[in-house]
């Protein structure tokens, strides 16, 4: 190269016309190296530009939600308010019916108690000037406060008569409101909060009583509608972990079996590329493809329940088996077959020296590969919408047959809220936990591969 | 439920029939002072497999009968008129008695004869599975007395275990070819049932999308053309390509040809990144960050460009490309001979010369392969377009505005209320077959194109 260069050098005085074309001609190739090159560097930082742009547009929306408005009062539990006798204790030879319906009464006449007024009591106390205006009061506050007061006294009826300080989920409009995700100029009609409430809103934050505390609602809580401020993942993170264990058990070892065999011991005949082809074809399907698998197959056929994390991760399962068998294969291939050889030449049979000398070495390997397919499996989307884990589910599924929703689904569900103020950053939060948690699952996939990877 | 535990009753026989087998094989051992054939270990897990194997076969016959005597006592209880009529109204009883039957309720007052069917059905479940878990057991445990009982000093244990051992491998190796066929199956005939209603003509030529709405309509109340959609689909695919083969490509030349170490180290996981976000994360920064800045770029210049459009969409999926082709470029690429690339340069050709020239004619097949690898994940892919397409079925060319295509409309036919069995539900099949022979003939060719050059400089 140096050696054209100089050649090609201004410095030096061509002695011909030829001379002179070659040193022009250089000139010109020279400088089309150049762009070339440039172009090049232009689309790797193009590409890193749009990892960087991905991840900050996420994050510059999601991070605040992760803090919430809080509105810290002094709540009194005013006898006069809160009416209720004990609960109801079992007498004896009552029947479960009986007493299911005497707790339920109970329960009911709970619910019932004006617990907006304890609220409304404790709001005033720092705005005097709502007295009469409990609507635009009670806007201040999620609505779900109020069962959260009521859960209070049903745990400890003791709390009766007491004061307590505590920090009220501010609802989601105040939020929106504080952190400027609307814009403040804009006329009354236009706005979801009602005048006086806004001005509450800024006087309360000017004075210390609403603050930003972290959001352990987005966490703790499940799906809700009645109260955006206070919906949260767990329902959807406990039907992902379902589904993620659903995979792990099913997939790995049936996806582990298929590679040893195909890599192992499958004889070389037309059955055997049957499968490999198969297999591959399988890893390019659509995801699509297999939630009208399981759409038709486990739910109109077999009929197993809709929106169940069971059928979900059957059917996250049979997308994740071609990468975990592909993969796996690639790490059998990798052991080398000394040692397989020396297993056999000491006198172990084929099936022995598999289990005992290869697959043990191989383990790091499929590890890694597990944890892949099933971070993949994650962040599935697509097929679950087709077994209708779509649907709006307000419980923490307690078996993988209830229904539930999974993760990424509840992006997908927040993304459409009509709320769009509020759930934009809600749903670039729940977006960062997923993202999160595959950073972790990859993180964790890496130190083992590092940690584990031996060189023969 | 029942099955489940079931299952566990099994595996804990299994367990202890593990345990037995091992005690028992070392007593023989002892008591004969012979030299077994196999190991202790060999010995216990056969007779796992004895106690386990025949009671799981009940098990498994059990589950696939259950449901047709369920049936069987419950058409026996019906009036003869409804069940020689047959059709949708015995459908309908027969789920309703199923229903009765599990105590789940059912709307409007049941009649007699189904709460007379509904009885016998949970009696054929009561008695069933009595009967089912009775089977279970005693096969477990007459597996398991025979198999203890056959062990002695010249049985070849370990033989028979690996016998067994290899059938399951390949077993679960046929779960791939279960899977292709269980999707080929199911797909076609729901698609024959959509067929049945609308003629397959009017689906592939029609150029009209509308499917209306149907609770339980039967016969074709909308247009169900499938050309609209195709057109979106390949416009959106077309769009990503063009977003991700030069950036793509010239990232894997780069990152081949000219990066330090360093660079490599540090740019090649970072643009892999790309391939492990989910696709709704990239749905929804389309949605909320490509899209409004599209709008706000044709509002700069003056011209209509709709924030949900096949523009927003396509360069979206053009960036999820990104590292698809740069991974499977880069590795074709290196794959090219070191001696055609050291020839090229000892002639005097510059490094861009001996890619254009050398390189990329030699890995074109390849790049071919990735290309098409490419494409049939643009077509099958969803969230992206589900949520920046913009859902408008209509057939246009204008890139910047709404468009839709088959996965979307596979998602919004299937996810609404209507029923199953009516063609606007019964169409999502017929364009899931459709999606799935087009990314399995691409798949197909570009496999084939990748393997016959690999072998090229093997």
């Amino acid at each position: 190269m140096t050696a054209t260069d100089a050649a090609a050098g201004p410095g030096r005085p061509s002695a011909s016309p030829a001379a002179g074309k070659v040193v022009a001609s250089l000139r010109r190739r020279h400088a089309k190296e150049r762009n070339f090159r440039l172009f090049g560097l232009a689309a790797v930082i193009l590409g890193l530009g749009f990892v960087a742009i991905l991840f900050a547009s996420i994050l510059v929306r999601g991070v605040p939600a992760f803090w919430q408005a809080v509105v810290v009062a002094d709540v009194y539990f005013d006898p006069a308010v809160v009416k209720i006798e004990d609960p109801p204790v079992r007498e004896a030879g009552e029947s479960d019916a009986a007493f299911e319906q005497r707790r339920l009464a109970w329960e009911t006449r709970v619910t019932m108690v004006n617990w907006n007024r304890l609220i409304e009591q404790a709001l005033l106390r720092l705005v005097p000037d709502g007295e009469g205006k409990s609507r635009d009061l009670l806007a201040l506050v999620s609505s779900s406060e109020r069962y959260e007061l009521r859960d209070m006294v049903v745990a400890d009826p003791g709390i009766v008569g007491r004061t307590v300080r505590m920090e009220l989920l501010a609802s989601a409009n105040v939020d929106v409101w504080l952190k400027g995700n609307i814009d403040r100029s804009l006329p009354d009609g236009q706005q979801a909060l009602p005048a006086a409430t806004r001005a509450w809103a800024d006087q309360l934050r000017a004075d210390g009583a609403i603050e930003m505390v972290f959001s352990r609602w987005l966490f703790l809580n499940v799906d809700s509608r009645s109260a955006p401020a206070a919906a949260g993942l767990a329902g959807a993170f406990v039907g992902s972990l379902y589904m993620m264990l659903i995979v792990v058990l099913l997939s790995v070892p049936i996806g582990v079996a298929s590679a040893i065999y195909l890599e192992e011991f499958a004889p070389k005949n037309r059955l055997t590329d049957l499968i490999e082809v198969n297999i591959n074809n399988l890893a390019a399907v659509p995801s699509i493809v297999f939630g009208l698998l399981g759409a038709a197959v486990f739910i109109n056929y077999m009929k197993l329940p809709l929106s169940a994390p069971l059928v979900g991760g059957l059917v996250l399962t049979l997308m994740t088996l071609p990468t975990i068998i592909i993969a796996t294969r690639s790490t059998l291939r990798a052991v080398p077959p000394s040692i397989k050889e020396a297993a056999l030449g000491v006198g172990a049979s084929p099936v022995q020296a598999v289990f005992h000398h290869v697959l043990p070495v191989a383990v790091p390997g499929i590890l890694t590969a597990t944890i892949i397919g099933v971070a993949q499996a994650l962040g599935e989307t697509a097929p679950l919408l087709l077994i209708g884990m779509s649907a709006f589910v307000a419980n923490i599924p307690a078996t993988p047959l209830d229904q539930s929703t999974a993760l990424p689904v509840q992006v997908y569900l927040w993304q459409g809220n009509e709320l769009r103020n509020f759930f934009e950053s809600r749903t670039s939060a729940a977006i960062i936990v997923l993202l999160a948690l595959m950073i972790l699952l990859n993180f964790v996939a890496i130190v083992l591969r590092q940690r584990f990877q031996r060189r023969w | 439920m029942t099955n489940f535990l079931v299952i566990v009753g099994i595996l804990v026989l299994m367990a202890v029939g593990y345990r037995v087998g091992l005690g028992r094989s070392r007593r023989v051992r002892d008591a004969n002072a012979a030299r077994m054939h196999s190991l202790p270990s060999h010995y216990g897990m056969l007779v796992a497999l004895w106690c386990g194997i025949p009671a799981l076969a009940a098990l498994v016959v059990w589950t696939v009968l259950e449901p047709r005597l369920e049936r069987q006592a419950a058409l026996a209880a019906f009036p003869p008129e409804l069940v020689a009529a047959g059709g949708a109204d015995l459908e309908n009883a027969v789920r309703r008695v199923g229903n009765i039957a599990s105590g789940f309720g059912v709307a409007n007052e049941a009649a007699p004869y189904e709460l007379a069917a509904a009885e016998a059905v949970r009696q054929v479940q009561t008695i069933g599975t009595l009967a089912m878990i009775a089977v279970a057991a005693a096969l477990a445990i007459l597996g398991l007395v025979f198999a203890l009982r056959r062990i002695r000093p010249d049985l070849r244990a370990r033989n028979e275990m690996e016998v067994v051992t290899r059938l399951l491998l390949f077993l679960c190796s046929g779960v791939a070819i279960l899977t292709t066929v269980g999707i080929v199956l199911s797909m076609l005939s729901e698609a024959i049932r959509f067929f049945s209603i609308v003629p397959p003509q009017d689906f592939f030529f029609g150029t009209v999308w509308n499917p209306r709405f149907s609770s339980t309509g039967t016969g074709a109340q909308g247009d169900f053309g499938l050309i609209p959609l195709l057109w979106g689909t390949l416009m959106i695919a077309f769009i990503a390509m063009l977003v991700a083969v030069p950036i793509g490509l010239m990232t894997a030349i780069y990152m081949s040809e000219y990066a330090g170490p360093k660079m490599r180290a540090f740019a090649k996981p970072v643009i892999e990144v790309l391939a492990g976000i989910p696709t709704i994360v990239y749905g929804f920064f389309a949605l909320t960050a490509v899209g409004p800045f599209l709008a706000g770029i044709g509002e700069a210049i003056g011209f209509d460009i709709r924030a949900t459009s096949a523009a927003t969409a396509g360069i979206v999926m053009g960036i999820m490309i990104i590292p698809f082709i740069s991974s499977l470029s880069d590795d074709i690429i290196t794959q090219v001979p070191r001696s055609m690339r050291d020839g090229s340069l000892g002639l005097g050709a510059t490094r861009s010369e001996t890619i254009k020239r050398v390189l990329l004619p030699a890995a074109l097949p390849g790049i071919v392969g990735a290309f098409l690898l490419a494409v049939s994940r643009a077509i099958g892919e969803t969230m992206i377009v589900v949520l920046a397409a913009g859902n408008s079925p209509v057939l246009q060319f204008n890139p910047f505005e709404a468009v839709s295509t088959v996965t979307v409309t596979i998602v919004n036919q299937l996810t609404g209320d209507s029923d199953f069995a009516s063609p606007q539900s019964l169409v999502a099949f017929a364009l899931g077959l459709t999606l799935f022979v087009m990314t399995l003939g691409l798949n197909v060719v570009a496999l084939y194109i990748v393997r016959k050059y690999r072998e090229q400089y093997e």
